[in-house]
């Protein structure tokens, strides 16, 4: 049997972030984190990708997270990143919850679009809410980690060593769950729900454990963004959002835990770059990037490594 | 012998066509019973109806007593009634081994083993091995292990059938039907997939109901043959008596047993 390297280098990254952020400039730390929330995201759509499910409205989980971050800074002046995180993914979590039992009926196209009408709803709901800042969206207070404020030069350090152990952490934790018999249905669902169905299994179960991970991996994100941006606006709900996270997960590929953190700082850079070269088409860079990975890597960047392992 | 299965007045119908009309057949436990009957006769509806994919109009179907009718098909999957497809349901992306470990592994799910929080590598319920192990037993026994690590799309038929048939054995399963097991499979194959088949049955004390249109396969291997005609029972016993019928020989097998007999009058 294959000796699992995964944990050692989900290791090895968290400990470059620890090691290599403080010679990082602030910008390139923002970046990172974001990275990290973005990551999250992804993470989650990358379960639900390898069950043959396009989810194009994980931006409303990543929004409920945001808000929830949101709410907790303002309401309860609660500033601590980790707490913000766990309150978004559990927010993220229960609507999830509620919600999958009508999305895991349905697939393909419909579970996309259901999936982005949702998103779109509750983007309606914040635009239209004077009480949670309408288009304007808020700010929210500069984070805290346990209790301490970093000074102003360390917060961006501090805060992406706390997106990296919740992102790495996370990404272990789907990295277990991946090996465990629900975990691996994932292909057997895309394949044949019939034969999973005639072997005792429900796949209607399946999908909605995969679906409420999904969702507290983004609620997660959102409340790392948020934290991190410092502001939240319903354009965190928007379908673009959502786009920007599905051109993450295929950016990535589904082959490991790691790569949507990857796919997502390539992301982050790709973006930053073309936006700063130039700023009204730096849209077509992207495309160009995504068709690139897609005729060239159609397994997604992660194959690039997986290749050479093999070779 | 003891019933271990049984449709009680069982009726269907689609529409117009009636599927099955006060169906009543009690299956013995380790028996091995041959459907047949012209296509439309109502076999496959009979399985449907069995393991759960179609609910009766009226009737019931009973498993060791218990009316199991309005059960979910996985529901009637995990009490051990299992059945292979006439176009076999397999895993597509996945190889041979895989297809396997992805039965077993549902299994070990349906069991509560091998979750979030197991370290080892827990035993596959009846099995009493981990699924790496059980699978290779599997394969091996089915004459599979040779295409272990082959995408089963590339599969010959006949193989693609023994796999799907293989699968159900990660349940260890009671009850056996096959759908049409030979369908789409060379005359020179087809023996070889039911001597099979039918010895690893027999080993587990499996309890086999299937569907066939060759008259040669059902005669050897089944011990009672239920004849349907129009979505009735209009025959049921031994072989050799159902076979020779005068009703089933007009509506079920005549031209396939007829055209045998004058090739052998004219030899």
């Amino acid at each position: 049997m294959k000796r699992d390297r995964m944990p050692s280098l989900l290791g090895a990254t968290l400990a470059a972030v620890i090691v290599g952020g403080p010679l990082l400039p602030q910008w390139a730390l923002f970046i990172l984190t974001i990275a990290f929330a973005q990551g999250l995201v992804a993470l989650g759509l990358m379960l639900l990708l390898r069950a043959g499910l396009v989810s194009f409205g994980q931006a409303l989980y990543y929004c409920i997270g945001a808000y929830t971050a949101g709410g907790l800074a303002r309401a309860f002046n609660v500033g601590d990143v980790f707490l913000q995180m766990i309150a978004g993914a559990a927010t993220a979590a229960l609507a999830a919850f509620i919600l999958g039992f009508l999305l895991a009926r349905y697939r393909g196209i419909f579970f996309g679009l259901l999936s982005l009408a949702l998103s779109m709803i509750l983007y309606g709901l914040i635009v239209k809410s004077e009480a949670l800042g309408s288009t304007d969206g808020l700010n929210i207070a500069q984070s805290t980690l346990f209790g301490v404020r970093p000074a102003a030069d360390w917060v961006r350090y501090a805060v992406a060593v706390a997106a990296a152990f919740a992102g790495i952490g996370a990404a272990y934790l789907v990295h277990r769950f991946l090996g465990t018999p629900l975990g691996r249905l994932a292909p057997a669902i895309k394949d044949n729900e019939i034969r999973v169905e005639y072997m005792g299994a429900s796949v209607r179960h399946a999908i909605h454990v995969k679906y409420v991970i999904a969702a507290t991996l983004a609620g997660m994100g959102g409340a790392l963004a948020a934290t991190t941006v410092g502001h939240i606006d319903p354009e965190m709900a928007y379908w673009t959002t959502s786009g920007e996270f599905i051109f993450i997960a295929i950016l990535a590929g589904t082959g490991s835990v790691l790569a949507p953190f990857l796919g997502a700082l390539l992301f982050g850079a790709i973006h930053t770059l073309a936006y700063d070269l130039s700023p009204h088409t730096w849209q077509m860079s992207l495309g160009t990037a995504l068709l690139l990975v897609i005729v060239f890597l159609p397994e997604g960047l992660w194959s690039l490594f997986a290749r050479r392992r093999t070779a | 012998m003891s019933t271990l299965l049984a449709a009680c007045g069982v009726n269907k119908s689609f529409g117009a066509v009636t599927a099955a009309a006060d169906i009543n057949a009690a299956i013995e436990a380790d028996s091995v019973v041959g459907l047949i009957g012209a296509n439309g006769a109502g076999k496959t509806t009979f399985i449907n109806m069995i393991t759960g994919y179609l609910k009766p109009d009226s009737g019931d179907i009973r498993y060791e007593g218990r009316d199991i009718t309005a059960l979910a098909p996985r529901d009637i999957t995990r009490l051990g009634i299992l059945r292979s497809f006439q176009i076999p349901q397999l895993y597509g992306s996945l190889s041979v081994y895989e297809n396997m470990l992805t039965a077993l592994g549902i299994m070990l799910h349906n069991a509560g083993r091998g979750g979030f929080f197991s370290r080892s590598r827990p035993h596959v319920p009846g099995h009493d091995a981990p699924a790496e192990e059980v699978a290779e037993r599997i394969l091996e026994r089915f004459g599979l292990a040779e295409y272990r690590e082959k995408n089963t799309q590339v599969l010959p038929g006949g193989v693609r059938k023994l796999l799907d048939i293989a699968l159900t054995m990660a349940a260890r399963p009671r009850v056996l039907l096959l759908d049409e097991p030979t369908s789409g499979v060379s005359a020179e194959e087809k023996f070889g997939i039911m001597e099979m088949v039918m010895k690893a049955m027999k080993a587990e004390g499996v309890t086999v109901i299937f569907v066939e249109h060759d008259m040669e396969v059902v005669s050897r291997f089944s011990e009672r043959v239920l004849a349907f005609y129009d979505g009735r029972i209009i025959a049921d016993g031994r072989p050799e008596a159902v076979l020779g019928d005068p009703d089933v020989r007009r509506y079920v097998v005549g031209g396939e047993l007829r055209r045998r007999d004058e090739q052998a009058a004219r030899a």
